[in-house]
């Protein structure tokens, strides 16, 4: 039998019974789909993640005051005292060493706003004229803080595009003076809108020189300090720097902690990534059951195409053409129910995506293409029993079934 | 040299312990064209012999020569292309595939033996035409009358011009007026050369053959020759 014929042949037997393959093609298509959206969501929550981190930008380094130690007790473990504070003077002094391009220092707290009569609660970030680039944002309208002596506390403030709204409506907001606690601040500027970003909602934020920051909130300590090396290669070399310069200000003890997007994105990405696998690992198990399934149907096909079976031998088909018809009745069914899977799979990310327009649910091409192989080579797998149990009927017993 | 020679044949089934001797040391020999029934009670391996004729069943002693070749001892696939090639079976229950069309099932031999669509095509309209099937080829099997099954499946059995036609019962599902055209039909095509070997108990359809075997508990009781039947 030519292989046109022996397709024809086992497409027409799989419509043949249109129930039993429709709901062996469903169950395929449900694995499949199963893996495919599964993945889409690991995946997505990956990019999701990489993405924000990489928002920060991928040279940045965060100093955070304090360490924490894993190694155990040391001698120093004794003589130590309590962290010493971290200073606009540590900031600008990181500012000198040579792998170091921006520096901002932050100093953070919460302080109610008014102007023209409105009030509200919001969040001031003390920090310097590098914090935009730094972050990556944008203005809307007017200008950043000026670059300026770190402990110059002038009275400018940016807005976020919330706080603009919320309280100069459709009216210029350059140039209008907004309270913070006690203090009068010019508005120089507005944040482009940008969302919810790491649990900080920069439409939301009032940003102000750091010396300004400290006076409201009366302390001379920073929250962190953000610093950019001057490029990813140079990441490495600008935290020894960074290490040796401020080991010497704080009496030759690093009590500091230096976070590195790199270390802290790798380890995301590693965790992500095995979690989408385990789902995927999950989902394939539906698979696996679909592949069961096909199994059933088949041997039930032969059963009650026994005296059919019996027939084509008596016409002079061979053992092997038989188990062949079979095996590409099992075959056809499985890419059926691949390519609806498939397509069921790419709806659902699809609706994903419509759903939760944050979460870049695309299906990786691995996965879909491990799932698709999966169907295939399971139908198939599971379609040898039941093929080579047909080739094998006695052609008289079989003939003698109705 | 007989187009068939059977030599002391034996086919002996296992029923649990017990042994049923469906054949026992059966001898024949059937010339090319020769139209031959073979009758007797049920049980008796009438079945089992036209079984081991169409090569769907092995002999367990004894030799099976069809046209001179010895085929006891061929492998299933050989078995399988002499069955495509040189043996036609009619059915009693016509066993015709439920999904295919009249034009399909007769052309299924063809199909399965790989004749190309073409030739396919051109052999499977002559044959409806020659068994007056012309109007019903995209009929499928549940849509035609018993006769006309039979016809489809008559004309499957030669599509691939074998040189001998086996028929357990051609007539036994069929009434008396439809089964007389059946019969008239495999006549004519024994008429034309074609080996005819009919297995039934119908005692009108076995005096027409023109040799009739008689078996008995798996024997060969009586072979006689017989002047043909006046028509």
């Amino acid at each position: 039998m030519s292989p046109a014929d022996t397709l024809r042949f086992a497409a027409a037997a799989a419509l043949g019974n249109r129930l039993r393959s429709a709901l062996m093609v469903l169950a395929m298509s449900i694995g499949v789909a199963a893996v495919v959206v599964l993945t889409a969501l690991g995946d997505g929550a990956r990019r999701y993640v990489v993405g924000e981190f990489a928002a920060l930008g991928a040279s940045l380094v965060i100093v955070l005051p304090g360490r924490t130690e894993t190694g155990g007790v040391n001698p120093g473990s004794f003589i130590t005292s309590t962290p010493r504070d971290l200073t606009v003077d540590d900031a600008a002094a990181l500012l000198r060493a040579p792998s170091v391009n921006r520096v901002a220092p932050l100093a953070v707290g919460n302080a109610e706003l008014s102007s023209g009569g409105r009030v509200r609660e919001a969040m001031v970030v003390g920090t310097s004229a590098d914090y935009l680039d730094l972050r990556k944002m944008a203005l809307s309208a007017g200008r950043f803080l000026p670059r300026e002596d770190f402990s110059r506390a002038s009275g400018l403030a940016v807005i976020g595009e919330t706080l603009r709204a919320e309280f100069f409506g459709n009216g210029p907001a350059v140039g209008r003076s907004i309270r913070a606690g006690d203090r009068r601040l010019r508005v120089i500027g507005v944040l482009a809108p940008a969302g919810q970003g790491l649990g900080m909602n920069s439409d939301e934020m009032l940003i102000v020189p750091v010396a300004t920051a400290q006076a409201m909130f009366d302390t001379n300590t920073l929250f962190r300090i953000m610093v950019e090396a001057r490029g990813r290669e140079a990441l490495g070399a600008a935290q020894r720097e960074m290490e040796t310069i401020l080991r010497a200000r704080h009496d030759g003890e690093l009590d500091v902690t230096l976070i590195s997007q790199d270390a802290v994105l790798g380890t995301f990405d590693r965790i992500l990534g095995a979690l989408t696998l385990g789902v995927a690992g999950i989902a394939a198990i539906s698979l696996a059951v679909a592949g069961i399934l096909v199994m059933n149907v088949m041997l039930v096909a032969v059963t009650q195409r026994t005296a059919e079976i019996g027939l084509l031998m008596a016409l002079g088909a061979s053992g092997r053409l038989i188990r062949t018809a079979f095996l590409v009745e099992a075959a056809l069914l499985s890419i059926a129910g691949a390519a609806v899977g498939f397509l069921l799979g790419h709806a659902g990310a699809w609706a994903i995506r419509l759903a939760y327009p944050v979460l870049p649910a695309w299906p990786p091409a691995w996965a879909v293409a491990a799932a698709v192989g999966t169907a295939l080579v399971t139908g198939l797998g599971f379609g040898v029993m039941p093929a080579r149990r047909a080739a094998r009927l006695d052609p008289v017993q079989a003939l003698a079934r109705r | 040299m007989a187009q068939i020679e059977l030599e002391h044949i034996e086919r002996i089934f296992r029923l649990g312990d017990s042994e049923v001797h469906a054949l026992r040391d059966v001898s024949l020999r059937i010339e090319a064209g020769e139209y031959l029934a073979v009758m007797g009670p049920s049980g008796s391996g009438k079945s089992t012999l036209l079984n081991l004729l169409g090569l769907l069943d092995r002999p367990n002693a004894g030799h099976y020569r069809l046209e001179g070749r010895d085929v006891t001892t061929l492998s299933a696939d050989e078995q399988a292309r002499v069955r495509s090639a040189r043996i036609g079976f009619v059915f009693q229950s016509f066993h015709l595939v439920p999904r295919l069309s009249a034009a399909e099932n007769i052309g299924l031999p063809l199909m399965l033996a790989g004749v190309a669509p073409a030739e396919r095509a051109q052999r499977v309209a002559q044959a409806l035409a020659d068994f007056g099937l012309e109007q019903r080829a995209g009929h499928r099997p549940e849509e035609l009358s018993g006769g006309q099954r039979q016809r489809v499946a008559i004309a499957r059995a030669t599509i691939m011009r074998p040189a001998m036609l086996l028929a357990d019962e051609p007539t036994g599902n069929l009434d008396r007026s439809t089964g007389q055209e059946v019969t008239a039909l495999l006549e004519a095509l024994n008429a034309g050369g074609t080996t005819l070997i009919v297995v039934t108990h119908d005692p009108v359809m076995g005096a027409r053959a023109r040799r009739r075997v008689l078996m008995e508990d798996g024997a060969i009781r009586r072979d006689e020759a017989v002047a043909p039947a006046a028509p």
